[in-house]
């Protein structure tokens, strides 16, 4: 290395000029100085149009302190009964969720695949798949806590609906990339439609839907943590309500509940997957 | 595939034998009866009087939502503006930190598997787990209501999310052409440079414009506590029972939201 350093240290214009670079991500020269402007353009005017009240900033850094102490040590204790009612609340909320919006996920997602379905079918699917991914899953709580007053049955539908658009999407992706040769052997036989699908197209899919499950699993205990926060039960209830007085030792053992929980059902999803897929 | 003798004597093809029928319908019924009673853990906190006449509720509820209230849409441009930026920002600060973490992670190129590997992976469960509505509302008690601390609140739920998907990835890069490098005497951080990160660079590209997009919606709701964007307004419209503002806002979150989709599918389609 330093041999070859020592025999060319005259820079040399041509040899630096023919070196090889790497083609740039993006070809044209123009459009990449356009992109590359704008996004500079955009972070500069995003950062100059953010206001921070920096006094009020400044104020609560010298207030984290106490505030984090406050954290420290976590009490389960005191407001165990409180706790352990949220806990069991997103743990219920989360298996029947689960339960019944892998099951209305399946007919929602046999809709939206496009070589099963005739369109208009296949259109009102997708309608339903788009309605649910868009809005986050906090602002469907709202509405249904609206509509059938607080507590655990509304997360319970706000997370059943969010599974359902979720699953028959991306099952419906699946189901659209199965082997055609099979469904279609399966058909030659003479099957109905139901045998059709149970033996051709469901044994295809099955690893995918088993391993979607266990994720959505874990992903409906994350967000059943914060439907709380609307008023929509779980353990999120406990957290807001001791964060509102204040508790925040109560606050910190409810986070690391969370945590805790969060850990072992990613460990459980991602082993299940694996030994499916 | 088991091959069951029939009584009289023509064979039938079975798929389990009756044991492995018995276990999968038990199975089955494990997991209704287990659905079945967190259900009634449910129904036994919920007030049916009021879930009886959702139906009506919802009927009133969509007659007071409509008409939207197009006018209100003059005031909820800044706070669209400081929705999308809470997102973007907060994503840019989120890969700014996520990935030198994904690299001290990473098997391979981490400085020791015995003291960097475990401290960093904690940090990126800690974050991972944690909601970006949790992490807000911790900030907001901290730095007080407004857009920093909602950009800071995206950036610690995504730093574990980028993070971990490019460690991942890291991992699984092709050793041949690193070594490659190696055997022609590059040094430690031109074998980065041009063995790993040209590897990874895709798969970064795709993680940063998926995160950007999940935060956009993310960043639609961290209002409801304090922490700034459409969802103050959202919060405060709801307050006050004004639903034709509240129809006003989900239209705007719901155009906003389709466009960024489409950009990141478009952004994905061009780097995949």
């Amino acid at each position: 290395m330093s041999a070859t350093n020592a025999g060319t240290a005259g820079f040399d214009a041509a040899a630096a000029a023919r070196a090889w670079r790497p083609p740039p991500l993006i070809e044209s020269p123009l459009l990449r100085y356009a992109v590359y402007l704008g996004a500079l353009l955009y972070v500069v005017l995003g950062v100059v149009t953010v206001e921070v009240n920096w006094t009020r900033a400044a104020e609560g850094m010298g207030r984290a302190a106490g505030f984090l102490s406050g954290f420290f040590p976590p009490d389960f204790v005191s407001k165990g009964d409180d706790i352990f009612e949220g806990l069991m609340e997103s743990l219920t909320m989360t298996v029947v969720s689960t339960a019944l919006g892998i099951a209305l996920s399946i007919p929602v997602a046999l809709g939206a695949s496009r070589n099963l379905a005739p369109l208009p079918i296949y259109l009102f699917c997708r309608a339903i798949i788009a309605v649910s991914r868009t809005f986050q899953e906090i602002i469907i709580a709202i509405v249904f806590v609206a509509m059938v007053g607080f507590g655990p049955l509304a997360g319970m539908l706000t997370l059943t609906f969010a599974t359902v658009g979720f699953m028959a999407k991306l099952l419906a992706e699946d189901i659209e990339d199965i082997e055609a040769a099979q469904a279609e052997a399966v058909r030659a036989t003479g099957a109905g439609w139901f045998s059709w699908i149970a033996w051709s197209v469901l044994p295809q899919v099955k690893p995918r839907l088993i391993g979607l499950s266990a994720y959505r699993l874990d992903i409906n205990f994350r967000e059943s943590a914060v439907l709380g926060l609307v008023g929509a039960g779980g353990i999120g209830d406990t957290l807001n309500t001791a964060f509102d007085r204040y508790e925040f030792d109560t606050a910190a053992a409810v986070l690391l509940i969370i945590i805790a929980i969060v850990l072992v059902c990613e460990y459980t999803s991602g082993w299940i997957r694996r030994k499916v897929q | 595939m088991p091959i069951l003798e029939r009584a009289g004597g023509t064979p039938e093809w079975k798929r389990r034998t009756t044991a492995q029928d018995l276990m999968v319908w038990t199975g089955w019924l494990a997991g209704v009866a287990l659905a079945v009673a967190c259900f009634q853990f449910i129904s036994d906190r919920t007030i049916w009087a009021f879930v009886w006449d959702a139906p009506q509720q919802g009927a009133d509820l969509v007659s007071r939502m409509f008409p939207p209230r197009w006018s209100y849409a003059d005031q909820l441009w800044k706070p669209l503006w400081d929705t999308i930026n809470i997102a973007t920002l907060g994503t840019l600060i989120a890969i700014l930190f996520g990935v030198p973490l994904a690299f001290l992670a990473a098997h391979n190129t981490t400085p020791s598997v015995l003291f960097v590997r475990p401290v960093v992976l904690f940090i990126i469960v800690a974050s991972r787990s944690i909601n970006a509505l949790i992490w807000a509302l911790i900030l907001v008690i901290i730095l007080g209501p407004g857009v920093l601390a909602g950009i800071l609140a995206i950036a610690l739920r995504s730093i574990g999310f980028i993070a971990k998907l490019l460690y991942e990835a890291i991992e699984e890069i092709d050793p041949s052409q690193v070594e490659a490098l190696r055997a022609s005497g590059a040094s430690n951080p031109q074998v980065l440079a041009w063995g790993m990160v040209p590897q990874v660079m895709p798969a970064f590209a795709g993680i940063s414009v998926f995160r950007w997009d999940i935060n956009i919606r993310e960043a639609t709701v961290l209002g409801l506590v304090g922490a700034g964007g459409i969802g103050m307004q959202l919060e405060a419209s709801i307050n006050t029972l004004a639903w034709p503002q509240v129809t006003m806002i989900f239209i705007l979150i719901l155009g906003m939201v389709a466009v960024s989709e489409w950009l990141s599918a478009r952004v994905r389609h061009a780097i995949i």
